[in-house]
Order: C-alpha cells, then sequence, then structure tokens
C-alpha cells in the first residue's frame, strides 16, 4: 500500500533518452568522438604524406648546425651554432624588444591618455589626433613606414650623423658608445641591488608609520635616492672608472660601442606608437571612471593634485585600466612577431629561416606557438598578480 | 526536434569525420593533370627573365617556358598551365601537398632537400653560381674585400648558407639583413641598407636590369662562392611524372643539339636522321614508353622552342638580362648542358 | 544701526577702483580659460605651439607647395621638385590604380571598383538601425554573392578571372567582411561551449579560445598557408586565398567568442530561469531569449573587432599575397619609380585610416546610445 503511494507520487522516471544527465553525457561522448575524429584525421593525414614524401620528422635537427648567420643578437651566437642555439637567440631578441616596447608603450600611453583630460585645449586636442591616428592605421603599414623612413632619410655609415659626440646616425642604424667591462661593474650591480631591496624596505616602514602615527615620510625621494645613490657611491669609490668602448667608421660600417639597427628601432617604435595609443584611451577610461565625487572630496580635504592623483584617482582607477592592460601586453608581444616583415630576427624569423632549411615545418611551428602560449601565460599570471594587489579589498 | 537535429548533426560530423580518415588514393600525377586538365606550376613572384608576370598577370621568363613545354608534351598544348607564384618558403610544402604539380623557379639541387625534403630532381637546366651585387660608388672589387659589410639574404636558400659558409671559411664577418619578400629585400638594397646582395649571379643581373632605377651604379663581383644547379623539382614516389619531367627537359636540350628548331620543325619531320625521327616521333615508340603522345617532343619544339631558343629569348642577348651561355651551352660547344640518348 | 553707519561712511570714502573680471566669454577669454589658465598650461601650450611651428609648414611645404602632381617617371619627379624635395604625388597619379586593384585584369577594372562600392554601401547601410532585424542579413547574402559573381566572373559574360590575380583593396576588404560572417556563427558556438554545463564541452572551447587567442595571427596564417596541405589527404588541395581565409575565421572567432561571451555573462539569470519556467529547451531558450539580448548589448566591442580584423589582413603579405598593403610594396619596387614610400604609404593609410575611424567613431556613438537606454 505504502509503497503503492510512493509510487504513484514519485515522477514517473523519464525514458533514458529524455533524461537530460543521460542527454549530457551522450551528447559529450558524440563531441569529444567527433573532435578527437577530426583531429585523428588531420594527424593521420600529416604522417601519412610526410610519411609518402618521405620528409624527416622529430626534433633531431635541433641538434645540428644551424649554418647561417642572424643579423643582430644578445647572446654569442655564429653560424657554426646549433638550430636550437638559433632559436634561443630569436626568443631572447623577441623577449627583448617585447619588454623595452611594453615598459615604453605604458609611459606613452600614460601620458598621452592624461594629456586628452588635460585642461589644456591643444594639448587634449594634439593627444587625440595622436590616438585617433595610429590606432586606425594597420601596423604592419606602420612598421613598413618607419623603416622606411630609416633606411631612406638616413645618410650612409661614411655621412653620418653626429647628434652627439660619438653617437652616429646613419642606415646602418645608431650606434653609441657603451662603457667597457670594468672590475667596479659586478661591484655597481650589487650597489643596485641593495638599493632596490633598501628602497622597498623604506617604502613598507614609512606606510607601516603613516598608518601607526599618521606621519608621512619622503620615502619615494629617499628609495630613489638609495637606488641611484649607491651604484653611483660604488663607482666614485672605485675611482670613476669609465673607459668607453667607442665607435669608429671601419671598412663597411660602424665598430666598437652598441648599435640599433633600423629594423630594432622600427619595430621598437612601431610597437611603443601604436600600443601607446590603445593604452591611452584606457588610462582615460580608467581616470573618467573614477567619479569626481572623489577628487572633490580629496580637494575638500586639502590634497595637492599630485597627493590626489598618487592617494585616490589612481589606485582607483587601475582597478578598471589593469585587466585591459594585460590584453595590450599580451598583443604587444604577439605584434612582436611583425618582426619578420622588415627582417629583424626574432623568433618568428629565425624559426622561419629553420622551417626553410630543414623543412620540418610542423615542428617549426609547433614550437613557435609553444613559445607564444608561454609568454601570454607567464603576462597573464603576472598581471592576474598584480590586479589581485589592486583590486577592492572587500571588507 | 531541436534534441534530434543536435544528435543527427553530431552523427553526421562523426561519419563526415571517419569518411574522410580514408585517405583518398594519391592518384600519380599524370593521371591527376589530365583530370584537371592543366599542370600546376609553381613559379617565383617575379623574377625579371625567369618569371615575371606582366600587368596583365601573365607570366613570361625561362621558367615559365619550361612549364608551356611540358604541358605542350603532356597535352599537346602549351597553354595548359596554371601558374602559382610562390615564395622560397611556400614552395616545398606546395609541391609535398599537390598544390603543384611540379617547381620550376630556380630551385637548387642538394642533397637534403633530395633526401629529406622528399623531392626529386629533374635534370640540371641553369648551372649558376651565387655572387655579390654592390653599388659601383663603394669602390669594391672583389667579395674577399667584404669583411665587416652588410648583406641583405633571402632566408630558406641555399644563399644563406652559402654566404655564412663563405666568410667563416674565409675568416671574415658578416651582417645579414634577412627578408622573404623579394620587393622588400631589393627595397632594403636599393635604400643602401646594405653593402651587398647576394643571390644566384644570373637573378643578380634579374634584378640589377630589373628593379634598380639606374642598372650602371651597380657591379656584380667576379666572385661566384657556390655552385648553384638549378633544376625543376617533382614530388617523391612518382616515378611516371618523374620521367616525363626529366625527358621533357632533355628533349629540349637534344632538340637543340641536332639542331632543330621552333622555325625548321616541320622540315626537320621530314628527316632522315634517325635520332631527329625518334625524337619527334616519326619513328614511334618515345611517346608510349613515357605514356605520352608520339609527337610530344615536337610539340615541345613547336610551342616555345629548343634549349638554346628558350635561353636567348629570355636570358640571353634577346632578352633583358643579356646573359652569357657559359657553363649553359651544349656539352659540345664547352658547356654542361648534356641529353641523355632517346632511344 | 552701526550698518547704517559703516555704509554711510564707506560711501564717502573714495574706493580703488577695481580691475575688471577676467573676461569668461569671446576668443580671449576662451584662450585664457583653455591654453594659459595656470602657468603649467602655459608652458605647456607654448611647447604645443613651437612643436606646430616646427611641423605643420615643412609639412605643407612637402605635401602642397613643392610637390610634383604629373611626371613621367621618378628621375623626372626627381629633377622637378627641387632641393628641398617635395612630395612626388605622379607617382600615386601612375601607381593608383595598380595599389587599388593589383593585378586584376587591367580591362575589367570595373568589377573590383563595383565590388569596393558595394562594400561600402552594405557598410554603410547596416549603419541605419531602421534596416536592422530580417533584411540586413538578406542584403548582406546578395552584396556577398554579387561580389563573388563580379570577383570570379564566368557568368552574365564576365570572363573568369582566377583568385591568383585578386588584389588589392577589394581583396582586404573581401577577407575581413567574409572573415567575420563566417566566423560568427563559429564564435556564438565557441562562446555558448565556454559557458555550457557540459564540461567535455566546456574543456574543448576554452582550449581552443585561449590557444588560438594566445599565439600571434602569423602563425594561424603560416600554419594555413605552409601546413594545412600537409593536413589534408593528399591530392586534395585548396586555393591559396582560400586557405588565408581560413585562418582568418579561425583566429576571428576566437575573439569574438570572448566578445559574445561577455554579453552571455550580462544576461541576468532571471531571464533564464523565467525560460526555463515557460518549459523551453536549451536551444529556444538560447535562441529566444539569451542570444538576441546578449549580441545586442555587445554590438560596439563586435564593431571593434571587426576593426581589428581589418587592419589585421595587412599580414597576409607575409604569406605572399597582394592586399592593399601588398600592392603598395608591388608598386614600391617599380625600377622607375624608387624611394617614394612616404608617399605610397600615406595614400594607403590614408584609405586603411578612413574605414578604421568610421567604424571605430560609429561603435563610440552606438555605445554612447546603448548606455543611455541602459540606464533608464
Amino acid at each position: 500500500m505504502a509503497s503503492d503511494t510512493a509510487g504513484a507520487l514519485r515522477p514517473k522516471r523519464p525514458p533514458p533518452w529524455h533524461d537530460p544527465a543521460v542527454r549530457g553525457v551522450v551528447f559529450q561522448i558524440l563531441f569529444v568522438a567527433a573532435v578527437v575524429a577530426a583531429g585523428g584525421f588531420l594527424v593521420h593525414n600529416t604522417l601519412a604524406n610526410l610519411e609518402r614524401q618521405n620528409i624527416a620528422t622529430g626534433f633531431g635537427f635541433l641538434g645540428r648546425e644551424a649554418a647561417f648567420g642572424i643579423g643582430e643578437s644578445l647572446i654569442l651566437y655564429s653560424p657554426a651554432d646549433s638550430y636550437a642555439r638559433a632559436f634561443l637567440v630569436g626568443l631572447t631578441n623577441t623577449l627583448y624588444v617585447a619588454a623595452l616596447g611594453i615598459v615604453l608603450a605604458t609611459i606613452l600611453g600614460t601620458v598621452m591618455g592624461l594629456a586628452r583630460l588635460s585642461s589644456n585645449w591643444l594639448i587634449a586636442k594634439l593627444a587625440q589626433i595622436y590616438v585617433e591616428t595610429f590606432r586606425n592605421i594597420p601596423l604592419a603599414l606602420q612598421l613598413f613606414f618607419w623603416w622606411g623612413l630609416l633606411r631612406w632619410s638616413a645618410p650612409a655609415p661614411r655621412q653620418a650623423w653626429q647628434p652627439l659626440a660619438d653617437v652616429f646616425v646613419s642606415n646602418r642604424g645608431i650606434v653609441f658608445p657603451v662603457p667597457r667591462e670594468d672590475p667596479a661593474h659586478p661591484w655597481m650591480l650589487l650597489a643596485l641591488v641593495i638599493g632596490i631591496v633598501g628602497a622597498w624596505a623604506i617604502a613598507r616602514w614609512a606606510r607601516l608609520r603613516q598608518a601607526r602615527t599618521g606621519r608621512p615620510f619622503p620615502s619615494g625621494w629617499a628609495g630613489l635616492a638609495l637606488v641611484f645613490g649607491l651604484p653611483l657611491a660604488v663607482f666614485l669609490a672605485a675611482g670613476a672608472p669609465l673607459r668607453l668602448d667607442v665607435p669608429a667608421l671601419h671598412g663597411f660600417n660602424f665598430t666598437g660601442g652598441t648599435a640599433v639597427s633600423p629594423e630594432f628601432a622600427a619595430l621598437l617604435f612601431g610597437l611603443v606608437i601604436y600600443t601607446g595609443s590603445f593604452i591611452a584611451e584606457i588610462v582615460r577610461a580608467g581616470i573618467l571612471a573614477v567619479s569626481w565625487g572623489q577628487s572633490e572630496a580629496a580637494l575638500a580635504l586639502g590634497l595637492t593634485a599630485w597627493q590626489r592623483m598618487r592617494l585616490v584617482v589612481l589606485p582607483q582607477a587601475l582597478r578598471v585600466i589593469v585587466p585591459p592592460m594585460t590584453s595590450q601586453y599580451l598583443s604587444l608581444t604577439k605584434n612582436s612577431s611583425l618582426a619578420v616583415i622588415i627582417g629583424f630576427p626574432d623568433l618568428v624569423s629565425v624559426a622561419n629561416t629553420t622551417i626553410n632549411q630543414t623543412g620540418q615545418a610542423v615542428e617549426g611551428i609547433a614550437m613557435i606557438m609553444a613559445v607564444y602560449l608561454a609568454i601570454s601565460l607567464v603576462i597573464s599570471a603576472l598581471m592576474n598578480l598584480y590586479n589581485r594587489a589592486v583590486a577592492l579589498v572587500e571588507r | 526536434m531541436i534534441r534530434m537535429g543536435l544528435g543527427a548533426i553530431s552523427a553526421l560530423a562523426i561519419a563526415m569525420g571517419l569518411g574522410f580518415i580514408a585517405p583518398a588514393e594519391a592518384g600519380p600525377t599524370l593521371d591527376k593533370v589530365k583530370q584537371a586538365g592543366a599542370i600546376s606550376c609553381g613559379v617565383q613572384t617575379g623574377v625579371a627573365g625567369y618569371a615575371q608576370p606582366d600587368s596583365q598577370g601573365v607570366y613570361t621568363g625561362f621558367n615559365v617556358d619550361i612549364c608551356h613545354a611540358l604541358s605542350a608534351a603532356v597535352f599537346g598544348d602549351p597553354t595548359k598551365v596554371k601558374f602559382v607564384p610562390l615564395t622560397a618558403q611556400q614552395r616545398f610544402t606546395a609541391l609535398q601537398s599537390g598544390e603543384v604539380d611540379l617547381l620550376s623557379n630556380n630551385t637548387t639541387w642538394t642533397l637534403q632537400r633530395d633526401t629529406e625534403l622528399g623531392l626529386n630532381f629533374a635534370p640540371v637546366v641553369f648551372y649558376d653560381g651565387q655572387g655579390f651585387m654592390v653599388t659601383k660608388k663603394s669602390g669594391v672589387k672583389s667579395a674577399k674585400e667584404l669583411n665587416g659589410a652588410t648583406i641583405c639574404v633571402a632566408p630558406g636558400t641555399t644563399t644563406e648558407l652559402n654566404l655564412a659558409d663563405y666568410f667563416r671559411a674565409n675568416k671574415m664577418e658578416f651582417k645579414p639583413v634577412v627578408i622573404e619578400k623579394l620587393d622588400e629585400l631589393t627595397g632594403a638594397f636599393f635604400s643602401g641598407r646594405c653593402d651587398a646582395y647576394t643571390t644566384d649571379a644570373s637573378a643578380l643581373a634579374a634584378v640589377r636590369i630589373g628593379r634598380a632605377s639606374n642598372p650602371d651604379d651597380y657591379v656584380i663581383l667576379p666572385e661566384r662562392i657556390s655552385k648553384e644547379p638549378l633544376a625543376p623539382v617533382v614530388r617523391h614516389g612518382d616515378e611516371q611524372w618523374f620521367d616525363i619531367v626529366r625527358w621533357v627537359v632533355y628533349a629540349l636540350i637534344e632538340a637543340e643539339e641536332k639542331g632543330i628548331t621552333q622555325k625548321n620543325l616541320d622540315d626537320m619531320a621530314k628527316s632522315e636522321d634517325p635520332t631527329v625521327k625518334r625524337i619527334l616521333g616519326a619513328t614511334p615508340g618515345m611517346g608510349k614508353a613515357l605514356g605520352l603522345d608520339e609527337k610530344w617532343a615536337f610539340n615541345e619544339v613547336k610551342a616555345v622552342g629548343n634549349y638554346g631558343e628558350i635561353f636567348e629569348r629570355n636570358l640571353g642577348m634577346a632578352g633583358p638580362l643579356k646573359l652569357d651561355r657559359g657553363l649553359n651551352n651544349l656539352w659540345t660547344k664547352g658547356g654542361l648542358i648534356y641529353a641523355m640518348p632517346i632511344r | 544701526m552701526p550698518n547704517i553707519m559703516t555704509t554711510g561712511i564707506a560711501h564717502e570714502l573714495p574706493v580703488p577702483a577695481e580691475a575688471p573680471p577676467p573676461r569668461t566669454h569671446g576668443p580671449i577669454g576662451w584662450l585664457r580659460a583653455n591654453l594659459f589658465n595656470s602657468l603649467f598650461n602655459t608652458v605647456l601650450t607654448l611647447v604645443a605651439l613651437y612643436f606646430l611651428a616646427m611641423t605643420i609648414p615643412p609639412v605643407i611645404r612637402w605635401a602642397l607647395i613643392d610637390a610634383v602632381w604629373t611626371a613621367p617617371s621618378g628621375q623626372a619627379c626627381r629633377g622637378a621638385m627641387g632641393q628641398e624635395g617635395g612630395a612626388c604625388w605622379a607617382f600615386i597619379g601612375e601607381k593608383l590604380r595598380f595599389i587599388l586593384f593589383g593585378r586584376f585584369p587591367y580591362a575589367e577594372q570595373w568589377r573590383p571598383l563595383v565590388v569596393v562600392v558595394i562594400f561600402v554601401a552594405l557598410i554603410l547601410l547596416s549603419c541605419d538601425r531602421r534596416l536592422w532585424g530580417r533584411r540586413l542579413p538578406v542584403l548582406w547574402l546578395l552584396g556577398l554573392a554579387a561580389v563573388g559573381v563580379l570577383m570570379w566572373g564566368g557568368v552574365f559574360g564576365l570572363s573568369t578571372v582566377d583568385t591568383m590575380l585578386w588584389s588589392g583593396l577589394p581583396l582586404t576588404l573581401i577577407f575581413s567582411v567574409v572573415g567575420i560572417v563566417f566566423a560568427f556563427p563559429f564564435g556564438i558556438l565557441l562562446a555558448l561551449g565556454r559557458r555550457s554545463r557540459l564540461p567535455a564541452v566546456r574543456a574543448i572551447s576554452v582550449g581552443y579560445i585561449e590557444l588560438v587567442r594566445g599565439v600571434p595571427l602569423i602563425t594561424v596564417l603560416f600554419m594555413a598557408s605552409v601546413m594545412l596541405p600537409l593536413f589534408l589527404p593528399s591530392g586534395f588541395t585548396i586555393d591559396k586565398l582560400l586557405r588565408a581565409q581560413i585562418a582568418f575565421i579561425l583566429f576571428a572567432a576566437a575573439y569574438l567568442a570572448e566578445v559574445i561571451r561577455g554579453g552571455l555573462q550580462a544576461i541576468p539569470t532571471g531571464q533564464i530561469e523565467a525560460a526555463d519556467a515557460l518549459g523551453l529547451g536549451y536551444w529556444q531558450r538560447t535562441r529566444l531569449i539569451v542570444l538576441p539580448q546578449a549580441l545586442a548589448m555587445v554590438i560596439p566591442p563586435l564593431v571593434n573587432t571587426f576593426i581589428g580584423t581589418f587592419k589585421d589582413t595587412s599580414l597576409v603579405i607575409i604569406i605572399g599575397l597582394f592586399d592593399l598593403l601588398g600592392t603598395v610594396n608591388a608598386a614600391l619596387a617599380d625600377a622607375n619609380w624608387q624611394g617614394f614610400y612616404v608617399e605610397a604609404y600615406v595614400v594607403a593609410a590614408a584609405i586603411y585610416w578612413s574605414f578604421c575611424f568610421f567604424m571605430s567613431r560609429y561603435s563610440q556613438i552606438l555605445e554612447r546610445e546603448f548606455n543611455k537606454s541602459r540606464r533608464r
């Protein structure tokens, strides 16, 4: 009897093909099967094609001698080195241009974003023209333009311009002197590290003290003094050993000093100007997102313009700014691969050459993709950490 | 309804996936070409004398004529060719994947390409060597003076490797500027970005004539730092097609050797010389052996002339480049061009 | 009483004449308020004015006064422009048709011209919100069909034109428009997949989106141009142009998916619960309730994605196709006209800019209006 009532009350169990859970599982199995089948189909074809045409596979080529030259490199490289080393050269070049680009684009973008909000009509208009112009022109075209400008307008090395003593600008790039290696350098580096750690400690102490007693401490100036002062002190203590490696025209080109090639300069310049125009908009939107009442309250408290920006507006604006900024940093890094069109030996350019020489396109492109994915993940992770630091702490 | 539709779609997707998994049988290239009604021929994107599109997009040049000859031999009609411009990077995969049926684009015959890239090389149609071009103003007279120079070079070519080898062997330094697209690469050289531009000497001549605003401002240095045997390329694994391309080239050379030209072709067809009769199909057998029409070689010469005529028209004195025959003369005249006997 | 006293005294004392208050109207007032309202701003204004004085006159002289408008060749152009050197617009005059339409057969170049006009008309029509709804997709389909007929030919007495010869501005427009149109449904599916309850579907969607967004477009184009042929059964080939188009579709889909996901996330749960309460199934709910609201919300970022794709098409130059930027570079390689890259790039930049600027302005206007209506 009891079981009978329960049976009548319990909703009838739907047939399995109408049960959402069962359907979900079946659908997923089918979906995965379709994706796996499609993937398997492609892999199968690729293997069959490679096999049939007798094309080598695997990463064995990485150990072989690369035998091609690379124009500029941060690490030692010669054609006698391996393909793996050539890849590393490309990777360091990519990281170098991307890191430099991110820093410079952030500075330019912030300045331009603030300029757009300036009460000065002329400055605001100029910043707006900058943003609207460079945002709306493809980066590839801009790169070609800057590269063309550097190649066609600059003179040959023999007639190089000399804006400063021992700095030469020619169509081979900008050459400038660098200090020669000295035993004092490692100590100066150590002093710099100590200075940075010290500055951080002071800032922390000052913040705690201000929270406790309310008395501010000029930690910014003290930090700056430590960071730059300590290495300078070491430098002076070592007897100011400044010997410059001065560039000189020797045969075809300048030897000595350090050179920035037109390709690198065009790439960096293009990336910074292009990305800067997007960052300017992000910064502007971020600051506009902070309600005017906040600024008024800060004014009422008697904060100076700098304090108002630093203590009230910026911390709130950063919450809006950081997430889109992350994607700009990512796209700058990915856009640095456009180096290949103007011949700067970045990762893609070197990998491209490798693919051509070895014929192993699958491996080469897989390596490029893996590297960019890794870089993307690292930048995202770092920016997420930062975002967590600036995000609103709910109390 | 929608649920059922979804199920049907997934089922269909899987069925299609499985259906595609059975790889379409790789038909012999000759059948594929005949079915398509045209030969797909990979050429450069634009090098004067070798393969250059005019403003109408019509290709002309030495490499282009090789494709026309092949088309004439296969179809009896030289126009059944589809030209596919390829960069240095794309050329091998384009061939491997079947996008093109042969490469006729100044590809250098090397051991690694022959083996690891799964390629087969037809006979050499042009013996070249790598050289350097500099501005006359620089005063450079020999490649040995290029120590420390910045050099423009295309990536993914034997040229790039030879360049590094040469400087290593001579204990000299250089800075490469590496750009894939020819337009930008030659632009970089002519803007003064590089001290020298290096590639095959004949291509240097083509660039000097075709792309310099004043060719007299540039000189090609005398050194040839490498051997560059340039040959048409086909896929590994299709012997019949390989044979056809090989003998199409030999027939062009043999025709020159026997004095068969576009003009005297019809007279020669009546010749009593047994070799000529075999070539032109008056004595049958050769075409059948190749799986072609008996008049295959006749059609070739009728369409584009013999090897010497193709050379003169595109590269020699009658063309823009004014190259000397040099190594590319017949073996009987002190060159390296030599056809295997057609019998 | 004391009040009256003081005022009385005040009236008798001579009052020193005060300076009139600063003008707040008229041009001088405007200048004062907007350019010279503080020491810092005055300095900035002067610096900016100096910068303008240094840059604008030389640019005007180069572009207009010293420019050469007609010349038979680059040499002649250089000879005519004098010492300072001006622009050689004769180069553009000579090459404009090539830059716009590239290697499309010369006599048939009215066809790509009409194609460009159709695209511009379609884009303009899409901005008219009265047409939003059923009619717009129909218009687009008709437009795209007309574009296909004009480019390929082979019907209505038009000669067939090989895709190898498609180049210039029409190619740029085709890549971006067709790319977005085909990426759109794919992007919707990916976005739905990413928000799906089914873990396998979610994982695959997330994997695809993040993979594609994590790598540069160049690698996707490389893959399409160099590796795609290896992925397919032997003897099965795809047109070079189509391969690049596939790359754009795959790439744009991942970015569209993220934009659409933003819209999906903004839908209040109440809407979905209401749909469930009505007994709608997943697809009915999605099609009738969720998507219409989500898509309407993300129209401005969708326009921005389209602008991004439009600019990205310039990368096909890497795989040897001649889009607008490619034809510019090819025009620059002409031996008779060497070194006029500034003129060429300025013209190309102006073309790209006018498209992008117009669309971005439009998306800004839309965004502002949407915000207004949402605030209500």
